[in-house]
């Protein structure tokens, strides 16, 4: 699994430089860098339905932060830190070292063991239960069907909330201004 | 230790973009910390769900597969579920940002005078 570690490296390289980059376009694209390796790191880990998904949202994630970015401050002039959110960050980072070396020594399963008590079931059942011969097809759109159901609400909650935050502001205030005079 | 060297490597991602998150003054970047922070958790789920020398969770009609050498599919379709939503609340984020760009000229959170609390 050699592959796995390059990847990963790779992509915390591209990760810190996203982070402190000036560009903000290069910012963009190298946050590119992560989410592409991480589609191919879901390959190798026989998780192909995850890697066409993760491709497709990671472009359409792209394309939206593009449009936000160009022509805009482009040559970034402040890019400095918070002082009191570098101090947060480094307590936070403290938590969050000391709460992995509790799960670690605890009860996560070594790499490469996966706790299958709950879905044991589904590969055993997939294909008699649904006749899906995709078992995570089969999770998400039988065994889980509400859970999908709740995923679809949530997308196109967000749709209108974007509609609504990007529709154009002060048409009606002009018409009232007219009006009265 | 060795053991669990892959799920040190996803933490780090996470601390890079909790880190940004907490840090940076550009809303941009704070939305670029939020975006590798999830895929970090992603990630961390497919990781735990991997079997060493496992199959995809798909079965042939021209192969025998035994279920007992598939990885865990149960994390493979919460992940899913959870792509998704994470490209929902990105977009709406941004939605936001290109919004107060243009009420404020910048993306800068600390000349936003009227976001103080």
């Amino acid at each position: 699994m050699i592959e796995l570690y390059v990847l990963l490296g790779l992509m915390i390289a591209g990760a810190i430089i996203a982070i402190e980059v000036k560009n903000l376009l290069s910012a963009v694209v190298a946050v590119g860098i992560v989410g592409l390796g991480l589609s191919i790191i879901f390959i190798l880990l026989k998780a192909p339905d995850v890697a066409l998904t993760q491709i497709v949202v990671e472009i359409a994630a792209l394309i939206l932060l593009i449009r936000a970015t160009i022509h805009r401050d482009i040559a970034e002039k402040s890019c400095g830190s918070r002082p009191f959110g570098a101090i947060m960050g480094i307590l936070f980072l403290g938590l969050a070292v000391i709460a992995a070396f509790v799960t670690f020594n605890g009860g996560l399963n070594p790499f490469g063991e996966p706790l299958m008590t709950v879905s044991r079931f589904y590969p055993l059942d997939a294909v008699s239960g649904t006749g899906a011969t995709n078992v995570v097809a089969s999770v998400i759109l039988d065994y889980r069907a509400y859970d999908t159901l709740g995923e679809a609400t949530v997308l196109f909650t967000a749709v209108i909330g974007v509609l609504t935050v990007m529709r154009r502001l002060g048409k009606k205030k002009e018409e009232d201004l007219q009006d009265s005079k | 230790m060795n053991a669990y060297l892959p799920y040190v490597f996803c933490m780090i991602l996470f601390c890079i973009g909790i880190y940004a998150i907490l840090s940076k003054r550009n809303i941009i970047k704070i939305i670029l910390g939020v975006v590798i922070a999830e895929y970090a958790v992603n990630l961390f789920f497919v990781l735990v769900a991997y079997k060493a020398g496992g199959r995809a969770a798909i079965f042939s009609e021209t192969e025998v597969i035994l279920p007992e050498s598939m990885v865990d599919p149960l994390p493979h379709a919460l992940v899913l579920t959870s792509i998704v939503i994470g490209l929902a609340t990105t977009a709406f984020l941004i939605a936001l940002a290109i919004r107060l760009y243009g009420k404020y000229g910048t993306f800068d959170i600390t000349r936003m005078r009227e976001l103080r609390g």
